[in-house]
């Protein structure tokens, strides 16, 4: 009897069931956080036609880049994107649909999303081309458009520690777009650094229960750094 | 003269207060860290998730799992908090954040601001920028006062798409420090050896210059 114990014991079975064509949400900023592994499971795995919903794309070679080189990516709603020169290109060839969604809206949609908010008022946009096409309402003397909520077939996310169970903590601000990500999938995996035995971690300090998660997986991860500043 | 980029920077710092919680746009918005008045205490939000950004880490200290919005390795001050992106834009929109700095291409006599997209030129997206000025209520913006080619950016309506409708009320340039109000920019300040007419050559939207127009000050570095 698995219960409530999460563990998968391979990327494959991680990622089991992912098809070309689904929505994928993926946790990270530039490439802090970012569920490595399991986007190489994608990519290992050849779906294609995909939809990913993340802050960024990654870099030419690693995260959500690597999924470029296939043309495994159709669509991705994203807030800053063109860190990678592939990227740059299939957007200029039009092979890749890019919907350029602020940051905080795109945050504000995963967590409505796994909260069953199917859409939500807000001033970020109007007036802009975002807004255009939108519904308008005024609050309290502001214009404020309405946008929807997203949830994905999958969502795969980075955390730091998990127990079986699925509680997850994550490390400093690799946390950023993950605890959202992780509400927002009908099937949440989250890949960790280290699995721990339930009770191990203090509840309140939990920041992804592990309601949200389906599968858990621990890694080793690379971890690259985007722009390494150092003082002297 | 006009301002660089450090006195400019400089200029925005006396912005600061005792207690302010503050978000540093990228480029110019960065170097105000640098200039923060000694006997005030300001507490810097990095939207990825961080309030109490430190500065750059040692090699000892470098982690990649320690980064600012600009994508660069930071350190957490003694008091910071960590939290999530949807969290930091609730800070964001909610209005918490007392003071945001950003650069911008264009910004007009109603307070719109254009600083992401220039059509025809790749896109990369406007990150958190449509979120802070939404938000927040006190914004100064940094930008030159026109183009290398002498064209203003201050402008009677923004050409650009905009970033945010209605939102800027205070914009320091290279020659000059303003106001935007009742549909125009008011000049309050202008750099040192920077003449009134310099300025109001070189703004195309409406200005409204006072009688006395003081002459900034910096300290020699």
């Amino acid at each position: 009897m698995a219960g409530f114990d999460k563990r998968v014991a391979s990327y494959e079975e991680a990622m089991e069931g992912i098809e070309s064509g689904m929505t994928v949400i993926a946790g990270g900023f530039g490439l802090c956080g970012i569920p490595e592994n399991l986007i190489a499971e994608i990519k290992r795995r050849g779906v294609t036609d995909l939809t990913v919903v993340s802050n960024n794309c990654g870099v030419d070679g690693f995260g959500l880049g690597i999924l470029l080189e296939d043309r495994q990516i159709s669509k991705i709603l994203a807030s800053y994107v063109g860190e990678n020169a592939l990227f740059e290109k299939q957007m200029l060839n039009d092979e890749i649909e890019v919907v350029l969604t602020p940051q905080g809206t795109l945050a504000e949609k995963m967590r409505a999303g796994g909260a069953g908010i199917p859409a939500f008022y807000t001033a970020t946009g109007y007036g802009t081309p975002i807004g255009e096409g939108k519904e308008v309402r005024e609050f309290n003397g502001r214009h404020c458009i309405l946008e929807e909520a997203i949830v994905g077939d999958f969502a795969i996310v980075k955390g730091w520690k998990a127990d079986r169970y699925g509680n997850v903590m994550y490390r400093h601000t690799a946390q950023n777009f993950n605890p959202m990500a992780a509400t927002a999938g009908k099937i949440t995996v989250v890949e960790v650094e280290e699995i721990v035995e339930p009770g191990e971690l203090e509840p309140s300090q939990i920041h992804t229960p592990g309601i949200y998660v389906d599968r858990i997986i621990q890694g080793t991860f690379e971890k690259r750094i985007e722009k390494r500043t150092v003082r002297s | 003269m006009a301002l660089t980029r450090e006195q400019m920077a400089q200029r925005v710092a006396r912005e600061l207060q005792d207690g302010f919680y503050v978000n540093l746009g990228i480029g110019i918005p960065t170097l105000v860290a640098n200039y923060i008045p000694d006997g005030i205490d300001v507490m810097l939000q990095s939207e990825n998730g961080l309030l109490g950004m430190g500065r750059y880490p040692s090699e000892d200290e470098l982690d990649p799992d320690m980064i600012n919005a600009g994508k660069e390795t930071v350190t957490a001050r003694p008091g910071a908090a960590i939290f999530s992106s949807a969290e930091s834009f609730a800070m964001i929109r909610g209005g918490h954040v007392d003071l945001t700095v950003l650069g911008a291409f264009e910004v007009d006599q109603q307070g719109n601001i254009a600083s992401w997209m220039i059509p025809g030129k790749l896109i990369k997206g406007m990150g958190g920028a449509m979120d802070l000025v939404a938000g927040a209520d006190n914004i100064i913006c940094t930008m030159t006062h026109a183009s290398k080619h002498g064209e203003s950016k201050l402008l009677e309506k923004c050409e650009l798409p905009l970033t945010g409708a209605g939102c800027i009320n205070r914009v320091l340039t290279d020659l000059a420090y303003l106001e935007i109000k009742d549909g125009a920019f008011i000049l309050k300040e202008r750099a040192p050896g920077v003449s009134v007419e310099e300025i109001v050559e070189k703004t195309a939207g409406k200005l409204i210059v006072p009688d006395h127009v003081p002459e900034m000050t910096f300290d020699a570095e």
